[in-house]
């Protein structure tokens, strides 16, 4: 079984990544951009099948490690 | 007085760091990440400067999951005392020993110079050298000091008088022009920047004497 963690910053706290990259694209003549965000993505390959019990595993995983939960949040997809 | 020097895969101010308090007259040990313990009869803890397991993931998240952070983090619940600087600040969030987190600096360029730093409280041991309201030239180094709390979080600091040093000119977007925080019971003290790099004349001032002089003193007395 597959886990894909995704990573951003939370909605309110600054990116300055994110804006780095609009006035990159602004640079390059892409109007229209009004906000970019960035953040990461963990691909985790899993020994078990039971979704349920990865799920949790993930999370805890997420809550102690893969994600500063001062200022990031983080969303689980299985596979 | 003893303190322990903590030593990572990366770190790269822990020597000066180390000469820093033996110069204030601390007996210091350097003690290596994968040890499980620390020295016996340690009082100071000191988590130095660096890029500690390269940066991987977060700064300073991986080396808050080593073996020795849990006896840091033991040393401290027991009520001794930790130091962390610049990474080692970074290092202290992560472990939860400090609140907020130290993001990448708003203007996204690493900032390494020297920048005036405002005393905001002589209130604890590690500022206990200095007048509140004194004025410091300390350098900076870093690509993530962008200290980060959110507005509840950043009033308790105030209410509980918790800010140790502030920024004269804000080099990283840090709330609340924060440089240096306290935990607390006021034993804990993360700082981005870097006193131990202004101990010598020779290397461009002394401010950051005080730190140390105060510090060490305060234990020795203890």
């Amino acid at each position: 079984m597959k886990a894909r963690v995704q990573v951003m910053l939370k909605t309110g706290v600054l990116d300055p990544q994110g804006e780095a990259i609009r006035h990159a694209l602004g640079a390059l003549g892409f109007d229209g951009v009004e906000g970019v965000r960035q953040g990461k993505v963990i691909e985790l390959d899993l020994a078990g099948e039971d979704a349920a019990a990865a799920e949790a595993q993930v999370t805890e995983m997420c809550e102690k490690l893969l994600a500063n939960t001062v200022i990031e949040s983080y969303k689980i997809d299985l596979s | 007085m003893k303190a322990a020097v903590i030593v990572f895969p990366g770190s790269n101010c822990d020597r000066d760091m180390a000469v820093a308090l033996r110069a204030a007259g601390a007996d210091v040990e350097m003690v290596w990440h994968k040890d499980a313990g620390l020295p016996r009869g340690v009082d100071l803890v000191a988590v130095p400067g660096g890029f500690s397991f390269g940066d991987y993931l977060r700064c300073g998240a991986i080396a808050a999951q080593s073996p020795v952070c849990r006896a840091v983090i033991d040393h401290v619940h027991k009520g001794g005392y930790a130091l962390g600087v610049c990474n080692g600040f970074q290092v202290l969030t992560e472990t939860g020993l400090l609140p907020g987190a130290l993001m990448r600096n708003a203007g996204i360029r690493f900032v390494c110079r020297t920048v005036p730093l405002t005393v905001a409280t002589a209130e604890s041991d590690f500022t206990r050298g200095y007048a509140k309201g004194a004025e410091l030239q300390i350098p900076v180094a870093h690509h993530d000091g962008n200290y980060f709390v959110d507005a509840p979080t950043l009033e308790r600091l105030r209410a509980e008088d918790r800010i140790a040093f502030t920024y004269g000119d804000n080099p990283n977007g840090s709330t609340g022009d924060i440089a240096g925080v306290l935990s607390e019971n006021r034993r804990v003290l993360g700082m981005m920047p870097h006193p131990e790099r202004a101990v010598d004349a020779g290397h461009g001032g002394t401010d950051g004497r005080g730190l140390f002089d105060g510090l060490v003193g305060a234990l020795v007395a203890a």
